[in-house]
C-alpha cells in the first residue's frame, strides 16, 4: 500500500510553499490535513481560522481577490459541504481559491459517515468554473498540487485519509483534464477515479487471467471531464464500468452517464460507488462491503459483461 | 462671528456630501423604478454613508478600477447595490445611461453585484452573511503585503443574525485587523418586519466590543458624524472598527420609511414621482 494522498499533499505544499502568493488556512485540522509542517516553515502565511469553515472559505476568497493563492484545508465534507459559500464567495467571484478536501469517501473508515464526503464531486461539478481534481495516488497528488499553483480559477482537490495503491510512475507528468490509461483492453472499459483506481488495476489484472480484457482509465480530473477519452472507451467495448469512492449519483458515474447519453453511445453502464450513507469499519472492510476493492470491481465487470 | 478656515472647509464638505447623497437617492429611485424591481428601502438608508465613502473617504481611481492601491469596499448587503451603482456612475466608472439597464439581460448592473461583469465591484455578494469574511480576507492580504490601502464592509442589520458574521468578527478581532472598517446600516427593518420582532440583534454594540472591535455609534444620516467616524476609524490601531450607523429604512421618502413593504418592491411611475419630489425638496 502506498501513501495516503493527504500525506503527499502535505509534502507537496511545502515544496511549492516558497511562492509568496501561497497561503494555507485550516479549521483546527492542521494535523489531519498534513499542513503542520507548512505552519512551522511559513508561519506568516499559515492561518488557523478555527472551527468556522464558512468564514475560512470567505477569507480565502478575499485573499485570492487580493492576489494570493490560498489553500483551504479541511475534511472534504466540511469545506465542499459548505456549498453555498463555495458557490457564492469562491466560484461566482472567479476567486483563485484551492479547496483541499481530505478524508474523502468511505475510505475514512472507523469515524463513520459524518466525516465521509460522498457528495463532494457531485456538488463541485455543478459550478461551471470549478476545476475538480481527484488524484489516484501520491505521485499524482504531488503533480496536481504543482499544477494547481498556476491554474487560473477556483479548484477543488479531493484527497484520502487512508493509504492507496500507487499507480502513477514517479516521472509521470500531470495533464489537467486528461484521463490516463493504465491498462489496455478490448472487452470492457473501467473508468476509475481517486482511491479505488489501484483496486481497478488489480481487478483488471485478475480478469485478464479469466480471459477478460479490460481497459482501465484513471480519470483524475472530473471537471473538465475528458469526454473524448470517455467516448473512445465506450466505443467498440461491451460495457463501461465507473468506479468511485463517492455517490454513484453526480460524480464520475453521473458525469460519464451524461456524456454517453448526450452522444448517443449505447454501451451498458455499471456504476460502482455508494448508494447509501457510509458507516464505521476499517477502510479495507468497507471497500469489500461496498464493492470498491479489486474483488468487488471484478465482480461488477463480470456482471456488466453478462448483462 | 469668524469661522476658522478648517471649520468652513468641513462645513463645505458636509454640504457637498449632503447634495451628493440627494443626487444618489434620485438616481437610485429612477433606476429601480425603470427596472421594475429592487430593494429601495435599504438603498435609501445607506445613501448618506455611500456618499461619504465614495466621495470623501475611499481612495479610488474610477478610470483605473484595478488600481492596486485602491481602498476596497465590500457591500455585504448586496441587494442594496443600486445606491453604489449610482455613486459609481457619478464618479465615472461607467456612463450614467447604463443605470437604466439595471436588472436587464446582459447588463453589467446585475440585481446583486457581480464583480466579473462590472469593473470596480470588489466582491460579488447577495447571500447575506458572507461579505465580511471576504473583506477580512482582503484586509489579511493587506497586512501580509504591508500595504496602506484599507477595506470597508457595509453590512445590514438583518444579516447580523447570520453565524458567519460572528465567525468573521471573531477572526478579525483576534488578528487585530485595524485596516478593516465595518459599517452596520442599522435601518431597523428586514424583509418581513422589524428586526426587533424577527430576531432582535441587541445588544449589538456590546457584542462587537466583546469580539475586540472598536465600536462607534452614529446617526447614519448625519453626514458630519459619518465623516468623523470614518476619519476616526483610520486612527484606531490594533483593532478593526465597526461604525454602528442608526438609520431609517427608506430614509428620504416619508411613506417608505420603516415600512417593510418597501424592502423589496419598486415604486410605480406615479409613486416614483412623489418619491423624487420629496427627495429633491427635502434638506
Amino acid at each position: 500500500m502506498g501513501k495516503a494522498t493527504r500525506d503527499a499533499f502535505g509534502e507537496a505544499i511545502i515544496r511549492v510553499g516558497g511562492d509568496p502568493r501561497i497561503v494555507v488556512l485550516t479549521g483546527d485540522l492542521r494535523d489531519s490535513t498534513r499542513t503542520e509542517e507548512f505552519a512551522e516553515k511559513y508561519p506568516e502565511r499559515f492561518f488557523e481560522v478555527g472551527i468556522a469553515e464558512k468564514n475560512m472559505i470567505g477569507i480565502a476568497s478575499g485573499l485570492a481577490l487580493s492576489g494570493k493563492v490560498p489553500w483551504v484545508c479541511s475534511f472534504s465534507t466540511f469545506v465542499a459541504g459548505r456549498f453555498e459559500v463555495v458557490r457564492m464567495s469562491v466560484a461566482y467571484q472567479e476567486a483563485n481559491v484551492r479547496i483541499v478536501g481530505t478524508h474523502s469517501g468511505i475510505g475514512v473508515g472507523e469515524d463513520g459517515y459524518s466525516q465521509m464526503s460522498l457528495e463532494d464531486l457531485a456538488l463541485m461539478r455543478t459550478l461551471p468554473n470549478m476545476a475538480v481534481v481527484n488524484p489516484a495516488d501520491a505521485v499524482e497528488t504531488e503533480r496536481a498540487v504543482e499544477y494547481l499553483v498556476e491554474h487560473r480559477g477556483p479548484a477543488f482537490l479531493r484527497l484520502t485519509r487512508q493509504g492507496v495503491e500507487d499507480v502513477t510512475p514517479p516521472d509521470a507528468s500531470f495533464e489537467f483534464g486528461k484521463a490516463v490509461p493504465l491498462r489496455s483492453g478490448t472487452d470492457v472499459a473501467v473508468l476509475a477515479t481517486g482511491a479505488p483506481v489501484g483496486e481497478a488495476v488489480k481487478a483488471a489484472d485478475a480478469l485478464e487471467n479469466e480471459g477478460i480484457s479490460a481497459l482501465v482509465l484513471n480519470v483524475h480530473t472530473i471537471q473538465p471531464l475528458d469526454e473524448e477519452a470517455v467516448l473512445d472507451a465506450a466505443s467498440g467495448r461491451t460495457a463501461v464500468v465507473t468506479v468511485e469512492d463517492h455517490s454513484v449519483n453526480g460524480g464520475l458515474g453521473g458525469a460519464v452517464a451524461e456524456v454517453l447519453a448526450a452522444n448517443g453511445a449505447h454501451a451498458p453502464l455499471r456504476r460502482v460507488g455508494m448508494r447509501t450513507f457510509g458507516e464505521s469499519g476499517s477502510p479495507a472492510e468497507l471497500y469489500a462491503k461496498y464493492g470498491l476493492d479489486a474483488d468487488g470491481i471484478a465482480r461488477s465487470v463480470r456482471e456488466a459483461l453478462a448483462a | 462671528m469668524d469661522i476658522a478656515p478648517a471649520d468652513a472647509e468641513r462645513a463645505a464638505l458636509v454640504d457637498r456630501l449632503t447634495d451628493i447623497a440627494r443626487d444618489l437617492r434620485v438616481m437610485d429611485i429612477r433606476m429601480i423604478t425603470e427596472a421594475g424591481s429592487g430593494h429601495p428601502g435599504g438603498t435609501l438608508s445607506a445613501a448618506d454613508m455611500i456618499a461619504a465613502l465614495f466621495f470623501h473617504k475611499l481612495r479610488l481611481r474610477p478610470e483605473e478600477p484595478e488600481w492596486p492601491n485602491r481602498d476596497r469596499f465590500v457591500l455585504s448587503k448586496g441587494h442594496c447595490i443600486p445606491i453604489v451603482y449610482a455613486a459609481m456612475a457619478k464618479l465615472g466608472y461607467f456612463d450614467e445611461h447604463v443605470l437604466m439597464t439595471l436588472r436587464r439581460v446582459g447588463s453589467p448592473l446585475q440585481g446583486h453585484p457581480d464583480r466579473s461583469r462590472l469593473p470596480g465591484i470588489e466582491a460579488s455578494t447577495g447571500s447575506l452573511g458572507q461579505g465580511l469574511s471576504v473583506a477580512v480576507g482582503m484586509a489579511l492580504s493587506g497586512k501580509l503585503d504591508d500595504v496602506d490601502w484599507r477595506v470597508y464592509c457595509m453590512m445590514g442589520d438583518g444579516e447580523q443574525q447570520a453565524g458567519q458574521i460572528w465567525e468573521a468578527a471573531m477572526f478579525a478581532g483576534r488578528h487585530g485587523l485595524d485596516n478593516l472598517c465595518g459599517i452596520l446600516d442599522y435601518n431597523q427593518v428586514q424583509q418581513t418586519g422589524k428586526v426587533i420582532e424577527r430576531l432582535d440583534i441587541e445588544p449589538v454594540v456590546a457584542k462587537w466590543r466583546a469580539f475586540n472591535w472598536h465600536v462607534r455609534e452614529i446617526d447614519g444620516h448625519d453626514v458630519g458624524q459619518i465623516v468623523d467616524a470614518l476619519d476616526e476609524a483610520e486612527l484606531v490601531t490594533g483593532r478593526p472598527t465597526l461604525i454602528v450607523a442608526h438609520t431609517i429604512k427608506g430614509k428620504g421618502v416619508s411613506w417608505m420609511e420603516l415600512d417593510p413593504a418597501w424592502h423589496g418592491k419598486a415604486p410605480d411611475e406615479e409613486k416614483a414621482e412623489r418619491a423624487l419630489a420629496e427627495i429633491r425638496g427635502g434638506d
